[in-house]
C-alpha cells in the first residue's frame, strides 16, 4: 500500500537505510522494480541525497528510515530541508501502535521530535488511513512555500492490509493562496514606471516556483532594463551571463549588487525574505527605498524590513500579472532615470570586488574555482557545495545559467550538506556532470557516502579545496577573535588519494598551479566518482565581506581594510 | 586586535533584533484559533511560541466541533504590533489551522474566565469572604466549617479584583481555566 502510494505520487527514487521497523515495507520494496531504492550510509545522507534530488528536479524528495536512530539521524536534513524550504517526504518506521509509550528497543517520539523541524507530520495509527495520509503529505510538501513533511507509521500498521485509496484532487483544506493581490500589483507596477533607482532582488522562491517562473522573470528583467541581484538560494534563475546581473548580494556579496541595495528608491524583493546574511545592519538596511516584497508565505511579509507594497502569491502568478499590467499600462519605465542609475552601477562594478592575483607555487581557492569554472561551464553541469569559504567562492566565481542547477545549504548552513546532495542529483540526472565544491572539514562529515557513489557508479566529482583549516572559522577568529584560531584547523587528514582508492573510486592530488587545468580535465573525463584534492593557499580570506554589524555600504574589499572593523557589538553575532 | 568586551544589551544593531523600526509598545491581544481536532495539534501551537519566543499569557482549548472534528484554541498574548502580526501569520501557516481571529481588533468582543478560590479561615474573616463573594457573584461550590470553594465567572480582571480581595483572608487555592473569548453580534 505504501509503496503503491508512492508510485501513484510519481516516485522514482527512494533513498533510505532499513532497520527493525521499517522490514515490511522494504520487503515490499523488495518485490517491485517500479521504484529504485538507494541505500545510503547513514540517514542524514538520505535527506540530503533527497533534497539534491529535490532541487535539482522540482519534484520532493523521498526518504524512508527506521524509528528511533533512524529518525533522530534525519533531523538536520529535515531542519536544513525547513530552511530552505525544500520539498521533501520522508517515512519513518515505529514501533507497533501497542508498545508506543514502553520505551521500546529503537523507539523515539519521532513526531514530537520532528514537529519544529518538518511543515507538517503525521503519526498514523490505522491502517486505512494511511494511503490519504501519504497522498497529504505529498500535497502539503509541494505546495505553498514548500517544505519538509514526515510520517510516523508503526509496523503493526505497515503489516496490517487496508483498503486503498489513488490520489484525489485534493479535499485538503490546505489551499495557500497563488494569485497575488491585483490592486497591490498595480501598486508596484505605478511604482516600477516611477522608479529612478530601481533594483530586483530575487530568491529561492523563484526557483521554487518553477521554471516558468525564471523565465518570467529573464522578460520582465529584460524589458524593464532594472538592475537584478540574488541570494544565495536563488542563484541561476537570472543567468549569470545575462546584462543586467550584479551578482549575488548579501554578507559575501557583490560590491555592485550590495551597493545598489543601500542606494536603491524601489527594492523589488521576489521570493526572498531578508534573511540577516542580506539585510546586514536592519536600521541601516537600504534607507532610501520603496520596498516591495513578493512572497508565497504571508509570513515572511514585514517578519525583519517593513514592508510598502505586499504581495502575497506565488512567484510566477505574481510575475506573470505584473508584466500583463505593466504592458496594459504601456510598458512604461523612467529611462533617463535608468541610464544615470546604470552609469553609477558600472562605477561599482569597476572596483572589480573579485580580483585577486594568482602569483607562486601554491593554488589561491579563487583560481581553482576560476579554472574550475572555465573547464566545466559548457557541460551540462550541476554544483553542490558544502558550507564554508569554498561556497561563498563558488557562488562568487561560478556562473549559473538556469535555476535548479546551484544545491547549498543556506539557512541552515550544514556542513556535510554537498556531498550526500550531490548523489541524489546525480540519481536525478545520472549522464550530467556533477560536482561537489566543498572543503575538506566538510566534507568528512559525510564520508561515509563514498560508499554509496561507488556502489551505484554515481560519477560524482568531489572538488575538495583542502586548507587544512576550518576556513571561514578561522576567517572569524582572525577577524574579531584577536587571532587566536581556537580549534579550526584540520589535524591528521586522510590521504584522500588513498581514501578514493579505498572505496574503489579515483584520488587525484593536485597542489602546483601549473598542473590544475589538466588535473581538472582528468576529473572531468573520469567516468566515475572522483575525490579531487586541491591543496590551496591556507589563509586567504573570503572578500568582500560585510562585517556583523554593519550596512551594506560599509563592506570591507580586501585584507587592508580589516584591521579593527568589528566591533563588540557586531562580534556576537554570528 | 582587542579581546572582546561585550556589554548586556550591546546587541541593538544584532542581525537578530528584528524589530528596531517598528512600534515597541507593547499590546495584549485575545486570539482564537480554530484547529483540527487531531493529536498534537496543541503542541504545534505551544512549540511555536516556545520556539519563536512569544508570549502566552493565557491558553484555553477544547473541542467546538465534533462532527466538524475541530477545537478552538483562545489565546491571550502580548507583544509589540509587529509581533502580533508575526504571532497570527505563524499560527496560519500551522496545516492543521483552519482559521486565526484577532478579537482585539476584530470588532468588540466577549471574554470571560471562570475561577475556584479556596478560602480557609474562621470568625469575621469567613464572614466576610461569604459577603464578598455575594457582592461579585460568586458562588459556594464547596463548605468545611473552616473553609469555602468559591466559583466566579467574569472578565480577568474581576477574576484579579477578586482574588486580591480574598487573599488577606485566607486565600490557599486557586484554579483558573483562563480566557474564553467571542466576538459581538452575529
Amino acid at each position: 500500500m505504501i509503496v503503491q502510494a508512492l508510485i501513484d505520487q510519481g516516485v522514482d527514487t527512494v533513498f533510505g537505510y532499513p532497520g527493525g521497523a521499517v522490514l515490511p515495507i522494504y520487503d515490499e520494496i523488495f518485490q517491485q522494480n517500479a521504484i529504485r531504492h538507494i541505500l545510503v550510509r547513514h540517514e542524514q545522507g538520505a535527506v540530503h541525497a533527497a533534497e539534491g534530488y529535490a532541487r535539482a528536479t522540482g519534484k520532493p524528495g523521498v526518504v524512508l528510515v527506521t524509528s528511533g536512530p533512524g529518525a533522530t539521524n534525519a533531523v538536520t536534513g529535515l531542519t536544513d530541508a525547513l530552511m530552505d524550504s525544500i520539498p521533501i517526504v520522508v517515512l519513518t518506521g515505529q514501533v507497533p501502535t501497542f508498545m508506543i509509550g514502553s520505551d521500546a528497543f529503537q523507539e523515539a517520539d519521532t513526531v514530537g521530535i520532528t514537529r519544529p523541524c518538518t511543515k507538517h507530520n503525521w503519526l498514523v495509527k490505522e491502517t486505512d488511513a494511511l494511503p490519504g495520509v501519504l497522498h497529504e503529505a505529498f500535497h502539503v510538501a509541494t505546495q505553498g512555500r514548500p517544505g519538509p513533511v514526515l510520517v510516523d507509521i508503526p509496523k503493526d500498521v505497515q503489516f496490517a492490509t487496508g483498503t486503498y485509496a489513488e490520489p484525489k484532487p485534493s479535499v485538503s483544506h490546505y489551499q495557500p493562496k497563488v494569485k497575488g493581490d491585483m490592486e497591490e500589483i498595480t501598486e508596484l507596477v505605478a511604482a516600477i514606471e516611477k522608479a529612478k533607482k530601481p533594483v530586483f532582488y530575487t530568491g529561492g522562491g523563484v526557483i521554487n516556483s518553477g521554471p516558468a517562473a525564471s523565465q518570467l522573470l529573464r522578460e520582465l528583467v529584460k524589458s524593464t532594463g532594472f538592475p537584478i541581484t540574488s541570494t544565495l538560494m536563488g542563484l541561476g534563475s537570472y543567468p549569470a551571463s545575462g546584462e543586467n546581473w550584479l551578482g549575488m548580494l548579501g554578507m559575501h556579496g557583490l560590491y555592485q549588487a550590495n551597493m545598489a541595495m543601500h542606494d536603491c528608491d524601489l527594492m523589488i524583493n521576489i521570493g526572498a525574505r531578508f534573511d540577516d546574511r542580506i539585510t546586514g545592519r536592519i536600521d541601516a538596511f537600504s534607507p532610501k527605498s520603496i520596498k516591495a516584497h513578493i512572497d508565497i508565505d504571508p509570513s515572511s511579509i514585514n517578519k525583519v524590513i517593513k514592508t510598502d507594497i505586499p504581495i502575497v502569491g506565488d512567484v510566477g502568478h505574481v510575475l506573470e500579472d505584473i508584466l500583463k499590467v505593466w504592458k496594459s499600462r504601456g510598458r512604461k519605465t523612467n529611462s533617463e532615470a535608468l541610464a544615470k542609475w546604470w552609469q553609477q552601477i558600472e562605477e561599482w562594478k569597476a572596483i572589480d570586488c573579485l580580483k585577486f592575483t594568482q602569483s607562486g607555487k601554491t593554488i589561491k581557492p579563487q583560481h581553482a574555482l576560476v579554472r574550475l569554472e572555465e573547464l566545466t561551464k559548457k557541460h551540462d553541469r550541476y554544483i553542490c557545495t558544502e558550507v564554508g569559504q569554498h561556497q561563498m567562492w563558488a557562488a562568487q566565481y561560478l556562473g549559473f545559467e538556469d535555476p535548479n542547477r546551484w544545491m547549498t545549504s543556506g539557512g541552515l548552513g550544514t556542513m556535510g550538506y554537498g556531498f550526500p546532495a550531490s548523489i541524489g542529483v546525480q540519481m536525478a540526472h545520472p549522464d550530467a556532470l556533477v560536482i561537489n565544491v566543498a572543503g575538506e572539514a566538510s566534507w568528512l562529515m559525510n564520508m561515509q557516502e563514498m560508499g554509496t557513489a561507488v556502489q551505484y557508479n554515481l560519477p560524482v566529482k568531489q572538488f575538495i579545496l583542502n586548507n587544512e583549516r576550518l576556513g571561514m572559522v578561522r576567517q572569524w577568529q582572525e577577524l574579531l577573535h584577536g587571532e587566536r584560531y581556537s580549534q579550526s584547523w584540520s589535524e591528521a587528514l586522510p590521504d584522500f588519494v588513498k581514501l578514493a582508492e579505498a572505496f574503489g573510486a579515483k584520488g587525484i592530488l593536485c597542489s602546483d598551479p601549473a598542473d590544475l587545468d589538466d588535473a581538472i580535465m582528468e576529473m572531468i573525463n573520469y567516468d566515475g566518482p572522483v575525490i579531487f584534492d586541491c591543496l590551496v593557499e591556507k589563509h586567504e580570506n573570503c572578500f568582500p565581506m560585510i562585517p556583523s554589524g554593519k550596512a551594506h555600504n560599509e563592506m570591507l574589499l580586501g585584507e587592508a581594510q580589516t584591521q579593527g572593523v568589528i566591533k563588540a557589538d557586531g562580534a556576537v553575532m554570528v | 586586535m582587542s579581546p572582546l568586551k561585550i556589554k548586556k544589551g550591546a546587541t541593538s544593531h544584532s542581525a537578530y533584533n528584528l524589530r528596531p523600526t517598528f512600534s515597541d509598545v507593547v499590546e495584549r491581544h485575545t486570539l482564537a484559533v480554530l484547529v483540527e481536532n487531531e493529536p498534537g495539534v496543541l503542541a504545534r501551537v505551544i512549540g511555536l511560541f516556545s520556539g519563536r519566543g512569544y508570549n502566552i499569557d493565557s491558553l484555553t482549548v477544547a473541542e467546538v466541533d465534533h462532527t466538524g472534528h475541530l477545537s478552538r484554541i483562545t489565546i491571550v498574548t502580548s507583544g509589540t504590533p509587529q509581533v502580533i502580526e508575526q504571532i497570527k501569520a505563524q499560527l496560519g501557516r500551522i496545516v492543521t489551522v483552519h482559521e486565526v481571529h484577532d478579537l482585539t481588533v476584530e470588532g468588540a468582543s466577549v471574554e470571560r474566565e471562570l475561577a475556584m478560590f479556596k478560602v480557609s479561615g474562621t470568625g469575621d474573616k469567613r464572614v466576610e469572604a461569604l459577603r464578598l463573594a455575594d457582592i461579585f457573584r460568586a458562588r459556594v461550590v464547596d463548605s468545611t466549617l473552616e473553609s469555602f470553594v468559591f466559583e466566579i465567572t467574569g472578565a480577568p480582571d474581576k477574576i484579579d479584583a477578586f482574588a486580591d480581595l480574598m487573599r488577606p483572608l485566607g486565600l490557599s487555592d486557586v484554579a483558573r481555566t483562563g480566557v474564553a473569548a467571542l466576538s459581538r453580534g452575529e
